[in-house]
């Protein structure tokens, strides 16, 4: 682990340049792979993540299978070499938790209902960890979800809010999360529905609800960006025979 | 099928006394069942704690060994968190390794007692990047009444409370307590009927479409959280199950645990 900076702000701006309300640079790219029904990849920062979903899909083995709805499965995974210390391939208890609370993010907005003894397949592999993962990994699943051509009810948008130096900022990078005083990652609709929410740290009350009114702006952000992404890749394709078109406005939010 | 049926009648009774403002065993929205604690039931453990919290049984022990650091933090002691579903405790679990269920349980009562830094884990070390104390806190499901997560909070600082360091064991010196400087209390609400409940029976647990846990410090401070289950919550309700998990924790932290 390196050094602990001295001071994570001076003069307003923060170790790699941000104001405090900033989100690091984000990179999107649709349907990268061709074997899944939807994929994503999504350079956020310095993390490089993949997504991809399969389904709705035959859930094997057939026990698993729910008469009433689709069964959704997400598996957040971390390459081996996606952090400076190898980590031991296969599920840790870590990525077993952020892969619970993942799928728990998604299921309010995906009509699972209209798909029983179906699963829905969500993969995350993280291929360059630079903190931040969980939320830059939901970010690319809804991307993807939405890809595959899976019935939502919306997008769900996620970033984390962290202190440091005292302050609420936006979009923890390393070492503002190895050394930071508390990270709450965040997801929610574009209504503001939350739908994941995880915090660690020390945070008075008055401080963790600012940082959830940050949060919101930032998952704002981030909903403007999938969108802009989807609007790119498919508005297009679609005019080309306007009958189909989608209007803009279809691609949108789980509480319009 | 015929679970199924009881399931949906059980829910529609439920529901409709939360709308008059009821729980079905009489308590308020955010009144918590009857707490017990008991210290010193596991012998051979270094520490331990018999939580009751309504039916929920815990067994929460705690063993400490001298071993080698984290490379990435060599001069603190190490804290390793489990939690068991045994299949004693419920007709739904059943033996193995821990699945996500347990595994989130652990995670998040190891969250608290870490991030509200419990347990001062610099005095735990004794060369550093070489030989460190490491305590293991197993939590032990015996009966599962429901809120699983904050009887095991409960009962894991009330374990680590009573816990001393076996140093003379390990010839190293004199037996000491366990130094710890704060009490984190986990409290977990669901929505249900679009009103927040505390404490959670098993069967408003098994209706909640969302579980919200809370862990907050003698400071007030909070130091956790963990949102879990598929409805969503907002800004408000969040805040508001804040400020209730506040209020009910100090009552916790005084009535039973700074004795």
């Amino acid at each position: 682990m390196s050094e602990k900076p001295e001071h994570f702000i001076i003069d307003g701006k923060r170790l790699d340049g941000r104001r405090v309300d900033e989100l690091r640079s984000v990179k999107i790219k649709l349907s990268p792979l061709d074997r899944a029904d939807g994929s994503c990849y999504l350079e956020w920062g310095r993390n490089k993540i993949m997504a991809a979903v399969y389904g709705p899909r035959e859930l094997h083995p057939r026990h698993r299978q729910d008469m009433t709805k689709a069964v959704v499965q997400y598996r957040y995974n971390m390459a081996a070499f996606s952090v400076n210390d190898r980590i031991r391939p296969g599920h840790s208890r870590r990525s077993i938790e952020i892969s619970k609370v993942g799928r728990d993010a998604f299921e309010y907005v995906l009509f699972t209902k209209f798909f029983p003894k179906t699963a829905i397949d969500i993969f995350i592999e993280v291929l360059q960890a630079d903190a931040g993962t969980r939320t830059a990994g939901i970010n690319a699943a809804s991307l993807a979800l939405a890809d595959a051509g899976i019935p939502m009810r919306g997008l769900i948008s996620a970033c984390a809010v962290g202190k440091v130096d005292g302050e609420i900022v936006l979009d923890l990078m390393k070492e503002e999360d190895n050394f930071g005083e508390a990270d709450v990652p965040v997801a929610m609709t574009a209504g503001g529905k939350i739908t994941h929410l995880q915090m660690d740290g020390h945070l008075t009350r008055d401080e963790f609800y600012e940082a959830l009114k940050l949060a919101k702006i930032g998952c704002d952000k981030v909903y403007k960006l999938q969108r802009q992404a989807l609007i790119e890749k498919y508005s297009g394709e679609y005019a080309e025979n306007d009958e189909d078109a989608i209007p803009q406005a279809q691609i949108g939010d789980a509480d319009e | 099928m015929s679970d199924d049926v009881m399931a949906e009648i059980h829910r529609d009774y439920l529901f409709n006394l939360v709308l008059k403002g009821e729980r079905d065993d009489g308590r308020a929205f955010d009144e918590f069942r009857d707490i017990s604690i008991e210290t010193g039931v596991a012998g051979m453990a270094e520490g331990s704690a018999l939580v009751t919290l309504g039916d929920t049984q815990i067994l929460v022990g705690i063993k400490i060994q001298p071993g080698e650091p984290f490379p990435d933090t060599p001069d603190v002691g190490v804290i390793i968190t489990n939690a068991e579903l045994i299949p004693m405790a419920s007709p739904e679990y059943e033996a193995g390794p821990p699945r996500e269920g347990a595994i989130e349980i652990a995670r998040v009562v190891d969250r608290g007692i870490r991030e509200s830094k419990a347990i001062d884990l610099e005095k735990l070390c004794m060369i550093e990047g070489e030989k460190v104390w490491i305590i293991f806190i197993d939590i032990h499901v015996l009966n599962n009444g429901g809120n699983i997560i904050d009887a095991a909070s409960i009962g894991s600082i009330a374990a680590l409370l009573s816990t001393t360091l076996p140093a003379e064991r390990y010839g190293l010196g004199e037996d000491s307590p366990l130094p710890v400087r704060d009490i984190p209390v986990a409290v977990t609400a669901i929505e249900f009927g679009g009103e927040l409940l505390l404490d959670p029976s098993l069967e408003e647990g098994k209706l909640a479409g969302t579980v919200y846990t809370v862990i907050t410090n003698s400071d007030g401070g909070i130091s956790g959280m963990q949102k879990s289950g598929i409805e969503p919550l907002t800004i408000d309700q969040v805040m508001r199950v804040v400020d209730m998990a506040g209020t009910a924790a100090v009552k916790i932290r005084e009535k039973f645990l700074e004795v």
